[in-house]
């Protein structure tokens, strides 16, 4: 089906320690499809996937692209230790662009089968550029050699229908299609600016196409810009190897260490195998940490309705090895098998959830006031398969909710729907309005930067109050975890480069509850460790819960806990035994921060990324409302007496409010100075040329970005 | 008074680690009981009496997201 655009042939590169040494280049608008040489320039500054992906970008644009420019593009790429198959959590694929929601670039990164089978059909990276005439899908043949670009208007666009259709057409029998992987997006993407790319696999016992996604910033929304349809990639003969490491008896041995780790401890630790992600649930609502109703508060008493142990029970699959790539005994991609839609244009239908996760079950569930496991479970498909980012789905409708509450918009404007907390049925029905892209929810698929102006300028809203609860910073929306009065994870959020998105730093324990690091040098310290540590995962193909949610038995007698230093040694290892290198822990950091720094230049490049853009919405910060004030009245009222020197039965609560808001904006300001200084920056957020010479990073591109910014 | 993560926390008599960490609705799982530099075993909580004056960490092993 389609006709056949462009067909390309090539030799497959052998891959030598972890690089095939080639990235794909295609431009959509001329059809043209290249090889490039993956430099050691590139290896030695950028290590391989994001580090990658960024270079490319950054030589793709001017600062003047926006998301929908035909010159922006979509890079992706695995990584280095990507698609070994001896350790858990290596087939990541890092994913970058200019996003549509912040102007800057993104990256988002989904295991599934995409990456992996990409580099071993000879391609460390991806670079798609231009854009399409009509709807198209590009397919690569890893094992032939062979690419093609052909028409894809007579495909559906809703991914799970789509992946199915590809994977069975591209694969010649029922067991070729493991050797299939599709990447695409879906039907409300090109209604909205935060459309997300599934990744998938085939999944032979359940024999149905899974999903992993890269989520974040509107990856989706640009996939469809560019009329790409679906990415297609096939490559069979997957074997323990491929990579060609230096050193593949080290990774065996780091290997068996760690499986054993897993199979001991993790029943006893977080349970990823029996729930993934969402065993969390419970434990942030205990911990007031759960965004309930717009993060106004931190749990909620009916939140044991969608409690992990209600998914495990009742609809979750067990029992099945539920890994997103080979070798990760970790296994936490987990689903609902056999789920009955009630609603939208595949009602009736019985389908499989991929989740739900963490973010699914806090962000569609409580942050909406929505204590419902069903509603959660369909609304977490229907994101899925439209393509639509739930993390941003959620924070924003939880954003309008509040609004409608509070009575700054109405059904005048949302088209009668009555989008309150906890109504499942309205919020679903916004969804398949995105993907129709008709009324209220093609505004809503805006994001909530965009939804403050118009509710202000159209709708007459409050602009003050609509600023203080609508939590986005650069205008991603938040992820879901209440952080009010952990002051370490605001700037956690409001400082990580591409947006609050927690994958740079999650300090709430180490900040809030262990009280480990009580001043703001020590905050600054670990809002440096733990974002360069962090960036290391997407640099070289790796999924980031292997690290930490699960530890050695022994890892409490070392000095450094929240590091679990254990894992650390095995990364180290397992990068030397690949590459044939020999790094050390400090490295690795080094490795990291050039792309860190790089990617923070990126941002400055691109108009954003100085202190003006670091500044969160006051509800991260603390109470904006009586309500709010008053769930924590003990703990404000003693932070006025002890920090402040303030009689609180001597006020109003609005006085209150005011003064404890000052107070907490000032500690913010000063969290912000220590970290700039702890990073290198100067007190506007820029990178120094000093830091960049220390780092191997003073490149003329970016120094001729930062120098004028002194 | 005792200490808890660096701050002060009423003692009273008779308290064991669990009783500590059930008033304190430390839930979490995955925890670490150091007491004056000590660690204290898991199979330990139920009857590890608390003295007056005792510097107590509870460490909250997560540091994930
Ligand atoms: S830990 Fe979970 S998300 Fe990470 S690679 Fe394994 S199955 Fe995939």
């Amino acid at each position: 089906m389609g006709t056949i655009l462009k067909e390309y042939k090539y030799t497959p590169a052998k891959i030598v320690h972890g690089y095939s040494g080639k990235s794909l280049y295609i431009n959509l608008s001329d059809l043209r499809i290249e090889e490039k040489v993956v430099t050691e320039f590139m290896k030695e500054k950028f290590t391989g996937g994001k580090g990658f992906d960024l270079w490319y970008l950054w030589n793709a644009v001017t600062p003047e692209t926006r998301w929908n420019s035909p010159e922006n593009e979509i890079v992706m790429s695995v990584g280095p230790l990507g698609g070994i198959t001896q350790y858990s959590g290596t087939g990541k694929t890092l994913v970058a662009s200019i996003s549509p929601l912040t102007d800057i670039p993104i990256d988002s990164n989904a295991g599934g089968y995409f990456g992996p089978l990409l580099k071993f059909s000879g391609w460390d990276a991806f670079e798609i550029q231009g854009k399409a005439e009509k709807d198209i899908i590009i397919f690569i043949d890893g094992n032939n050699g062979l690419i093609e670009i052909k028409e894809a208007e007579e495909y559906p666009e809703d991914s799970h229908v789509l992946a199915e259709q590809l994977t069975r057409e591209y694969a010649e029998d029922e067991d070729d299609m493991v050797n299939v992987s599709v990447v695409s997006s879906g039907s409300a993407a090109k209604h909205s600016l935060m459309g997300l790319l599934n990744f998938s696999f085939y999944d032979p016992r359940r024999k149905t196409v899974r999903f992993k996604q890269a989520a974040r910033g509107g990856l989706g929304t640009i996939l469809r810009d560019k009329k790409i349809k679906a990415l297609v990639v096939k490559y069979k003969g997957i074997t323990p190897n491929l990579n060609n490491a230096a050193d593949l008896a080290t990774i065996n041995k780091v290997g068996v260490k760690y499986h054993k780790q897993m199979h001991d401890l993790d029943s006893k630790q977080n349970k990823m195998r029996q729930i993934g992600t969402a065993n969390t649930v419970m434990i942030m609502s205990q911990y007031d940490l759960l965004p309930t109703r717009n993060f106004q508060t931190g749990g909620d008493p009916e939140v044991v309705k969608i409690a992990p142990e209600v998914f495990i029970n009742e609809w979750l699959t067990q029992g099945l090895h539920d890994g997103c790539w080979y070798g990760c005994t970790m296994a936490c991609a987990k689903c609902a098998d056999h789920f009955l839609l009630t609603s939208g244009p595949y009602a009736g239908e019985r389908v499989t959830v991929d989740g739900p996760e963490y973010e699914c079950v806090a962000g569609l569930g409580a942050n909406l006031g929505i204590f419902d496991p069903q509603a959660i479970l369909e609304e977490n498909f229907y994101c899925d398969t439209y393509g639509i980012d739930l993390i941003s789905y959620a924070t924003t409708v939880a954003f309008i909710m509040e609004c409608y509450e509070r009575e700054q918009i109405g059904p005048d404007h949302t088209g009668g729907l009555e989008l309150r907390f906890g109504n499942a049925s309205a919020s679903l029905e916004l969804m398949h309005q995105m993907s129709r892209g008709e009324g209220f929810g093609k505004l809503a698929g805006l994001g909530i930067r965009k939804l403050k102006k118009i509710f202000v300028e159209e709708f007459g809203a409050d602009a003050d109050l609509l600023e203080d609860i609508g939590m986005e910073v650069k205008g991603l929306e938040y992820a879901e975890y209440a952080h009010k009065e952990s002051l370490a994870q605001q700037g956690g959020f409001a400082l990580a480069t591409k947006g609050p998105q927690h994958d740079e730093a999650w300090l709430i324990f180490m900040d809030m509850v262990n009280k480990q690091i009580p001043t703001f040098e020590d905050k600054a310290n670990a809002l440096y460790y733990f974002p360069m540590f962090r960036t290391w995962f997407g640099l070289v193909g790796l999924c980031k819960l292997p690290w930490n949610d699960i530890v050695p038995s022994d890892n409490y007698k070392t000095s450094e806990p929240a590091k679990v230093p254990e894992h650390v040694q095995n990364y180290v290892d397992i990068f030397n035994a690949v590459t044939g290198e020999d790094i050390d822990k400090d490295d690795l950091i080094l490795q990291s921060e050039r792309v860190y720094q790089f990617q923070r230049v990126f941002s400055v490049r691109m108009g954003k990324g100085e202190r003006k853009d670091d500044y969160p919405p006051y509800r991260s910060l603390g109470p904006v409302s009586a309500e709010e004030y008053l769930s924590r009245k003990e703990l404000y009222d003693k932070q006025l007496r002890d920090f402040q020197g303030l009689d609180p039965e001597k006020m109003s609560l609005d006085e209150k409010i005011a003064k404890l808001r000052a107070y907490r904006e000032d500690q913010y300001e000063q969290l912000m100075d220590a970290v700039y200084r702890r990073r290198g920056w100067t007190m506007n957020g820029i990178p120094t040329p000093e830091r960049l010479k220390e780092i191997g990073m003073d490149l003329p591109m970016l120094l001729e970005v930062v120098e004028p910014k002194q | 008074m005792i200490k808890v993560n660096t701050e002060d926390y009423p003692w009273h008599s008779g308290m064991t680690v669990r009783n500590l960490l059930d008033e304190k609705l430390f839930t979490f799982r995955h925890i670490i009981v150091r007491i004056n530099g000590k660690y204290v075993p898991e199979e330990d909580y139920e009857h590890f009496t608390i003295r007056d004056g005792d510097d107590v960490i509870v460490l909250h092993l997560i540091a994930g997201g």
